[in-house]
């Protein structure tokens, strides 16, 4: 089973630029340099059905083919590592690991869109990634890879690391650009999308970590090799995490559309011993609930939205018997009114009334009209409702819940309190 | 007033930019850095620096939940309340860390030693409960050995 993320990363170990250049590192570049037009590279990714590891799954090729080839003035490419959504590990890893995949699937992207300048929007937490990258980007300057006349071909590419200072909504990609321009991170309008105004009003990429760093493979091995890798339309490997009570909680690169019972029993080794499986966010945090009935479900993007959930970022968060699904969800919108930038009003106010609703259920102090409050606030927080996706991403565990695990709801009504005995802050 | 090492290093990053106030951000980090937080008189001289209002530099510094407006202890323990954690009984170590430290979230130890703050997912799912105190990391915590942890940091 080929892992071509992640096949070359040691445990605890960083792949340095003569590391990774041995094991066929920067090979893609010059592929690409010599024998590909910016426009060609875009082609291939297209063909290949590589679709956005951060969450939103939009094809990237696509996403690149938006960028307007004949203007004047800059152009930017930015690597989305603010990875921050609840339940996700899998980006500290490819960053941790092997930071020359990531730069060497940037100066690819740049020189697809022919970007000038570039840069690494990296979360403040990832204290190693950030010196493993620094590291990265020194050695890929004085090689020549990065800066003017990259292997003495007519592309020249600046990339910057910029750590950011903690703000869950950096990850969404107009509020991102909008903090590189040193800005309260709150999303713009769109349209004008960031392909045609983004930093500084000029076109602009952001793409995932994982997204970019498939880039180099797929030059080298072409489209159809990465359709081979996946077992389901959706194109390549996935990696995908588990997190709760399980034996063996981690992150795997396996072919897109693994199902969720194989990562569970086969990857995560099952439940605890004493805790049974109740449910999972397949996503993250902003992914609804699926259930013991959705375990057959292939983990791509095309299967868990039929289920009626979201591939989100592949990192599932398991809920067990013996966890409060109220208390759960308490957490998770805690989270989302807490990080949510304000901006507009039916988050700002929503979010926050969510969470004092689902605190009330666990202090006994909740009521059937609450279920009620809770169950509108799903519609009225939800898509096209709001100007950017963190309400409607929130609403999405909540409504599941609401939808999966009513009983516990009206349990906590009847009971006056929250009969697993949890807590919340 | 800003020290000549803030200054230069701000100047530095003035360099890197097309308009002075995207620098902003780097320069309240610069600052944080020697001070290990940012007071109303840093803010002020930080606008200064890149033509803008005390107010706009303010609304910068105050939507990220890593610049400190208000004096931070010696070190800074960031405790992950998110999902996995939670699930994996951040609760007590949460807990655990009240008790020791005698002090609630938001607050710093009489002797200047710990501010405790809780934080958004740390990224380290697999190995929950975790936190980070100043620039480290520790991962798979249970209650019994925070005290342990804590006894590296004066």
């Amino acid at each position: 089973m080929e892992a071509p993320l992640t096949s070359d990363i040691q445990p605890g170990l960083s792949l340095d630029l003569r590391a990774y250049e041995a094991l066929g590192g920067y090979q893609a570049l010059r592929k690409a340099l010599q024998q590909m037009a910016p426009q060609e590279v875009t082609a291939l990714i297209k063909e290949s059905n590589l679709r956005g590891r951060g969450g939103a799954g939009f094809s990237t090729g696509m996403k690149w083919s938006f960028v307007p080839m004949n203007v004047k003035g800059p152009k930017y490419l930015v690597a989305n590592a603010d990875e921050m959504e609840p339940g996700t590990f899998k980006d500290r890893w490819l960053l941790e690991g092997n930071p020359h995949q990531l730069i060497e699937g940037m100066i690819l992207t740049a020189y697809a869109i022919q970007a000038t300048t570039s840069f690494i929007f990296l979360r403040w937490a990832y204290k190693e990634a950030a010196q493993v990258i620094r590291k990265a980007l020194s050695e890929a300057y004085a090689a020549g890879y990065l800066g003017n006349n990259i292997l003495g071909k007519d592309f020249s590419l600046e990339m910057h690391l910029h750590t950011g200072v903690g703000r869950y909504m950096c990850g969404e990609e107009t509020a991102l650009l909008n903090s590189l321009e040193g800005k309260r991170a709150v999303p713009r309008a769109k349209p004008p999308f960031p392909q045609i105004s983004g930093l500084f009003g000029h076109p602009t990429i952001v793409n995932n970590v994982e997204t970019l760093c498939f880039i180099p493979h797929i030059v080298n091995k072409g489209a159809a090799w990465f359709q081979s890798l996946s077992r389901t339309g959706d194109g390549g490997t996935k990696i995908y995490g588990v997190s709760g009570r399980v034996n063996k909680p981690g992150a795997w690169e396996l072919p897109m559309g693994v199902t969720m019972r194989e990562l569970l029993e086969d990857y995560a080794g099952g439940m605890q011993n004493g805790y049974r499986f109740r449910g999972a966010l397949p996503g993250g945090a902003s992914t609804d609930f699926l259930t013991a009935d959705h375990l057959d479900t292939p983990m791509d993007f095309t299967a868990v939205a039929a289920a009626g959930s979201r591939l989100g970022t592949g990192t599932m968060v398991v809920l067990d018997d013996q966890t409060c699904p109220v208390g759960f969800v308490h957490n998770l919108e805690h989270f989302f009114a807490q990080e949510s930038c304000g901006f507009c009003t039916p988050c700002r106010e929503g979010l926050p009334w969510t969470e004092k609703i689902l605190y009330a259920l666990e202090q006994g102090h909740g009521t059937e009209e609450d279920l009620v409050q809770l169950e509108m606030h799903t519609h009225l927080l939800g898509p096209g409702n709001t100007f950017c996706a963190l309400a409607p991403g929130a609403m999405e565990p909540l409504q599941s819940a609401l939808k999966y695990f009513r009983e516990d709801f009206e349990q906590h009504v009847h009971e006056k309190k929250c009969p697993y005995g949890n807590h919340t802050h | 007033m800003l020290t000549q090492t803030e200054i230069s290093k701000i100047e530095h990053e003035l360099q890197q930019v097309p308009v002075k106030k995207a620098a902003v951000i780097e320069a309240l980090k610069i600052v944080q850095q020697q001070r290990r937080w940012v007071s109303d008189e840093n803010v002020e001289d930080i606008a200064a620096l890149l033509g803008m209002s005390p107010d706009e530099v303010d609304s910068v510094a105050t939507f990220y939940n890593l610049i400190f407006r208000q004096p931070v202890g010696r070190h800074v323990i960031l405790v992950c309340d998110s999902i996995s954690c939670w699930v994996m009984g951040y609760e007590n170590i949460r807990k655990t860390l009240m008790e020791l430290l005698q002090i609630k979230y938001g607050q710093t130890t009489p002797d200047g030693r710990f501010t405790l703050l809780p934080n958004a997912c740390l990224g380290t799912c697999d190995h929950a409960p975790a936190l980070m105190i100043d620039e480290d990391l520790y991962r798979d915590l249970n209650e019994k050995n925070i005290g342990e942890i804590l006894d590296k940091y004066e």
